[in-house]
């Protein structure tokens, strides 16, 4: 199986090559446009089977990487690629979402299908390159070229003050980005190597550490994003193509999220252990805090974005509470999150599509004519507050309870964003959803089609059964995870 | 036998999927007989696994069905539960349920989304039945948000009223205060004892009973702040004191709800989680003494609140409140048996009321104000009959030191019994006791003011209410503008704030003579009349007498110093006939103000004073709550977002940085180049530059 990893990583680019050619060979129409669609899909389908051949043949009970690539590239640099427990469901996850944003896309866009299309498909190159990358340089061109595709994504397809929001992307991630090199150039001379395995079997010296931490958790930080430094994914999200929203929550806020258990916690445990109530305390700002922005919200996508906030601070609590149950809880949540939060954000884009606004106070009564849209709509607002029996439960009960262990303030604050999800969630719905139909304007909205449908059903699906039987996901992160926290705590003591 | 229980678990979901998923496909007929028919067969399950565990040869055991959470020793599964405990609460449960849903057929007969609300009520019961088997936290977890979801469906099932919106919300939100606290001490639990499953947990209670445990900076002893966080979920679920707001709202759902749910079941999921953690609870002396403290409070202040409202269904629902308080400070003074023997009698007679007062309003065509109600006993003649059933049961009737008297003779007796036994060993229980004789007092009251006005008293409806006997009209208060001269009950009620009304879909014509209800509905009433009259005499002895221990084998951990329930029966006669006192006091005042002498507590009211207008407006909690929660919410939300994020976060942050580059920018006269390219230009320079320095580092 050598070599699936990049054949998986770099797919894409045959899609990539034959849109090209598409553009260059026929005249833009409608015709060309249909063409580029199903190329565009087919690819990512084929990506996502590919993925699925990985995670069979996947060894769950091994700790190390597997699917291991190493060739020699340049200047000494090694072009190395593998997954293990914590990176395989991320890879797989991507995967999946991929064919949903071109699904999402088939009728809304309409300036640039192609381009827009080869975006997603670069960015599907570069965000599964981030998760097999086993080389710190690779990951981190993997890392920071993922920013351009959004960027562009953002800025040329997004709403009316899309400019600003890409800006202002760009300009967090910026200032990550150039921390985090000057630490991956720090660690390349210390440790002599640039090769993931190699540094995670490094052992670098405590005070050495807080430097390294600090660099990479001022990029990871951003990404994920933590308080203070989110307010670009607010604005990012509200003026992103519909497929852009899913792909950014479901997947991009997720690097973060991995450079945390890849680097952070890992390689700088000592470091971690230090900065636990830092980690703790912004973690618990940020789900109180944006909680209860989101229930102040006007614009149904903003509010999404302010409670994906707060759900990211479920995982940064987890993963820096250093125990299983919170490492298991961060990496389930993650993964949960990404369907949850992508389907939330479909659901917008079905409105949106319709209507063009996101404006709550726009809409109300939508159940008497969208019936179906309103149960699916329900089952993932339901997800987004951890009902259990949905996933959201499974990786919210878990971190809570990994973060217990570290700190019961920080689990009480924690445990608080639980009622205030429900607050804000269920307003949201309600004014959305239930009532009457008021305004005159929706009299003649539909449900939901038989390609929104299809949509749906696969994160519907994927909702419900991990809710139920999480095992599905653990039994593959257990070993690695087991391995991390062991580690963890031998070097800290703990 | 695990082929049965797993049955009965899961007919409700299939009927509930199947309704739910294809109802609209299989029609209203199917979606009901569907739901129905898979209820009756589940309750006729349960009573199979019931009696055979009274008088058969069960033994406890639990079937696993799959795993759930299991990760490193916190360990998981789906499972199926079965000892006395669960067997009751099965039957309660699928009882009830079976009964709600064949009465639904005639309630809701003129709703247009009969499937949705079938599956709606049979989804409810597939979570209460996971929450009774459950084996394990996480299960009891599920379970109980599961049911907080139905609820939260149900309440607001007529979507298109705000008040059953807002009342949805309010319940589901409340609720998760109470989560908050559940899951802290799941939390607790988990790292105390390494497991999160009962029998293991149990098992190593008494070893651990002396431990400390450090929580939120301070040191408690573990038993007593892990079952005071657990507890605080019992009271969000069971709307006790402090967490109590949300059920009088739920009564905006459709009547048979607030019977299934507020009334005979899931409210009563806290007190079956006290009994269950029983061995919890019974190493933690303060916890217990908090239990019994909410339990009583929410006892007398449900009660007071019940006095004067007008609306039947809330007087009911404060009952429900009032009742949900004797059984938490029974099982707070160590005497759960007594708590799940009321909360089993109390099922059968409450879900009987609320029934009843469902077949009241179906029959007044929607009209819940019991002061437009009167000599309906006429008209109504089976709901008549089934309600005075229930009235008598609900304030305990019955021949002290006999073993003759309706169901809730033989529980609450023994509850106020229970209380003053405990009470030279744990103080709070005679404060308990004495709270307990006034409240039955006030049951009493309360219970047949709703029977004489209803059935009895004057009549104010059709041509009679022009003549205008308006009992409890006159006072003043802002939510209720009853006090105008001369309303024409011909005529909607349009001025009808704040009062819940079951509407669906059809006219509030007032001129219509009252009818009883079809048979499918009066059905369900005689089956519970029958629990009613023959539920506490059947089976105290199994519950609370001689026959307990066998009858619970364990279920019930009672610690080694508690002897409440046995010095319970032998409380002095004093004790024993005080409740009957109380009880008949209640009846005799209820009959002078709303038979004898109708108007006095119109005359009251108007003059109650402070005291009155204190009560009725339900001690000013919701007042309370919304001037401080509800707008601290608000005024935090709108800071964090308008100051933090934009005045603060953005200012010094991007949009700071992107003013100086604006200045930059223009001062050298590029800002039209675009942001785009520019920027991604620049970025991809600082890549390379800093890989280039770091190539030759490395090199060097």
């Amino acid at each position: 199986m050598t070599g699936i990893l990049s054949l998986i990583t770099f797919a894409p680019l045959i899609g990539v090559a034959a849109l090209l050619g598409l553009q260059a060979t026929s005249k833009p129409g409608r015709d060309t446009d249909t063409k580029a669609k199903w190329i565009a899909l087919g690819t990512t389908l084929v990506v996502f089977a590919l993925s699925l051949v990985m995670l069979f043949a996947f060894d769950k009970s091994a700790t190390g990487f597997q699917f291991h690539e190493d060739v020699a590239w340049f200047a000494g640099l090694r072009y190395q690629m593998g997954v293990d427990g914590i990176s395989v469901l991320l890879v797989v996850l991507t995967t999946f979402l991929l064919p949903i944003c071109i699904i999402a896309s088939w009728e809304s866009v309409e300036k640039r299908l192609i381009e827009y299309l080869i975006a997603f498909l670069v960015l599907e190159v570069l965000v599964v390159g981030v998760f097999c990358a086993l080389d710190l340089v690779l990951f981190y061109l993997f890392f920071e070229g993922g920013l351009v595709p959004m960027f562009l994504i953002i800025g040329i397809w997004g709403g009316k003050r899309r400019i600003y929001a890409a800006y202002k992307f760009f300009l967090y991630t910026l200032l990550g980005s150039v921390l985090m090199l000057a630490a991956v150039l720090a660690m390349i001379t210390v440790a002599k190597t640039s090769s993931i395995p190699a540094l995670l079997a490094f052992k670098f010296d405590p005070a050495f550490q807080v430097w390294l931490w600090l660099a990479f958790f001022a990029s990871f930080a951003v990404k994920m994003p933590m308080w203070p430094v989110h307010t670009w994914l607010p604005d990012a999200h509200v003026e992103a193509p519909t497929a852009g929203s899913v792909i950014l929550a479901g997947i991009l806020l997720k690097l973060g999220g991995y450079g945390f258990m890849r680097f952070n916690v890992p390689m700088f445990p000592n470091a971690s252990e230090l900065f636990q109530p830092l980690v703790f305390t912004m973690s618990v700002i940020a789900i109180i805090y944006t909680s209860l922005v989101a229930f102040r919200q006007t614009d149904i996508k903003k509010l999404i974005a302010y409670s994906s906030v707060a759900h990211m601070g479920f995982v940064t609590l987890g993963i820096f509470s250093g125990n299983l149950p919170g490492e298991q809880g961060a990496l389930y949540q993650m993964l949960s999150h990404g369907f949850i939060s992508g389907a939330l954000f479909l659901c917008v884009g079905v409105v949106y599509d319709r209507m063009h606004t996101r404006e709550i106070a726009f809409y109300g009564g939508l159940v008497n004519r969208m019936p179906v849209y309103a149960a699916v709509f329900l089952l993932f607002t339901m997800g987004n507050v951890g009902l259990p029996g949905t996933s959201g439960f499974v990786g919210e009960i878990l971190t809570m309870t990994g973060t217990y262990k570290a700190s019961t303030w920080a689990a009480i604050g924690a445990a608080s964003g639980v009622i205030l999800s429900a607050m804000y969630a269920l307003t949201l719905y309600r004014a959305v959803v239930f009532g009457e139909m008021k305004n005159p304007a929706l009299a003649g909205i539909t449900d939901l089609t038989k390609r929104e449908v299809l949509l749906f059903v696969p994160l519907i699906a994927g909702t419900l059964i991990l809710g139920v039987y999480p095992a599905l996901i653990f039994d593959v992160t257990a070993a690695s995870v087991q391995n991390l926290v062991t580690a963890f705590q031998a070097a800290t003591g703990g | 036998m695990e082929t049965l229980v797993t049955f009965i678990v899961f007919a409700p979901l299939v009927g509930a999927a199947i309704a739910g998923l294809f109802g609209r496909k299989i029609g209203n007929v199917a979606s009901q007989a569907v739901t129905t028919g898979l209820l009756f067969a589940a309750c006729a399950g349960a009573w199979t696994v019931f009696s055979t565990w009274t008088w058969g040869h069960l033994e406890p055991f639990t079937h696993v069905v799959l795993p759930f959470i299991n990760v490193g020793d916190f360990h998981s599964a789906w499972s199926i539960r079965i000892d006395a405990l669960s067997a009751t609460m099965l039957i309660v449960v699928t009882t009830v349920s079976a009964l709600v849903h064949l009465y639904s057929w005639g309630y809701m007969a003129e709703d247009p989304s009969k499937p949705r609300f079938f599956a709606y009520l049979s989804l409810f019961t597939f979570a209460m039945l996971a929450l009774v088997t459950a084996a394990d936290f996480m299960q009891l977890f599920f379970g109980w948000e599961g049911v907080g979801l139905a609820s939260y469906l149900l309440i607001g099932f007529w979507f298109h009223k705000p008040t059953a919106n807002a009342a949805s919300i309010k319940a589901f939100v409340v609720n998760r205060v109470g989560d908050f606290g559940f899951a802290l001490g799941i939390m607790t639990t988990y790292w105390a004892f390494g497991t999160i499953n009962f029998h293991e947990l149990f098992a190593m209670i008494a070893a651990n009973a002396g431990r400390s445990w450090t929580f939120a900076g301070h040191v408690f002893p573990l038993m007593d702040i892990a079952c005071f966080l657990l507890f605080i979920g019992a009271m969000g679920k069971s709307a006790q004191f402090f967490l109590h707001t949300w059920l009088p709202d739920a009564m905006e759902g459709p009547t048979p709800v607030s019977a299934l749910i507020h009334a005979a079941t899931m409210v009563t999921a806290g007190v079956y989680m006290v009994c269950l953690l029983s061995p919890m609870f019974e190493y933690a002396p303060v916890a217990k003494m908090i239990v019994t403290v909410i339990g009583a409070c929410t006892a007398l202040f449900a009660a007071t609140v019940g006095l004067t409202q007008n609306d039947i269904k809330r007087v009911i629902a404060y009952s429900t409140c009032s009742q949900l308080g004797y059984m938490f400070f029974a099982a707070g003074v160590g005497a759960y048996e007594a708590a799940m023997f009321h909360l089993f009698t109390h099922a059968f007679f409450k879900a009987l009321l609320f029934l009843g007062a469902g077949s009241v309003i179906h029959g007044m065509h929607h009209e819940q104000d019991m002061r437009h109600y009167g000599k309906l006993a006429k008209y109504l003649p089976v709901t008549y009959a089934a309600m005075t059933i229930g009235t008598i049961a609900i304030t305990g009737l019955g021949i002290p030191g006999t073993e003759i008297g309706f169901a809730g003779f033989f529980s609450k007796d023994t509850i106020i019994e229970a209380a003053f036994a405990a009470g030279p060993h744990q103080a709070v229980g005679y404060f308990a006791g004495v709270i307990g004789l006034l409240v039955a007092g006030l049951t009493a009251f309360y219970s047949w003011r709703v029977a004489f006005f209803t059935f009895n008293g004057p009549q104010h409806w059709g041509a009679a209410a022009a003549h205008g006997h308006h009992d409890d009209h006159a006072h003043g208060h802002a939510h209720d503008d009853h006090a105008h001269a001369t309303e024409s009950h011909d005529e909607p009620l349009a001025d009808d704030h704040g009062h819940a009304h079951d509407d669906h879909g059809h006219g509030h014509g007032h001129d219509h003579t009252p009818h009883e209800s079809p048979w499918v509905m009066l059905t369900p009433l005689i089956v519970l009349s029958v629990g009613a009259v023959a539920a506490g005499f059947v089976f105290h002895n199994f519950f609370v007498g001689e026959a307990r221990a066998e009858f619970w084998r364990g279920a019930i951990f009672i610690g080694p110093h508690n002897e409440v329930l046995e010095h319970a029966h032998h409380s002095s006669a004093l004790i024993k006939w005080a409740p009957f006192v109380m009880s008949i006091t209640g009846l005799l005042v209820a009959a002078y103000m709303y038979l004898w002498k109708p108007g006095t507590g119109a005359k009251l009211a108007a003059n109650g004073g402070p005291l009155y207008t204190f009560f009725y407006n339900k001690w000013f909690v919701d007042e309370l709550y919304n001037a401080t929660f509800v707008r601290w919410a608000r005024g935090l939300g709108d800071l964090f977002w308008k100051g933090g994020d934009q005045k603060i976060i953005d200012r010094l942050g991007p949009d700071g940085v992107s003013a100086v580059s604006y200045a930059v920018g223009k001062g050298t006269g590029k800002v039209q180049t675009g942001y785009l390219y520019h920027y991604a230009f620049v970025m991809l320079l600082g890549v390379a530059g800093l890989l280039t320095f770091a190539l030759w580092a490395w090199a060097a």
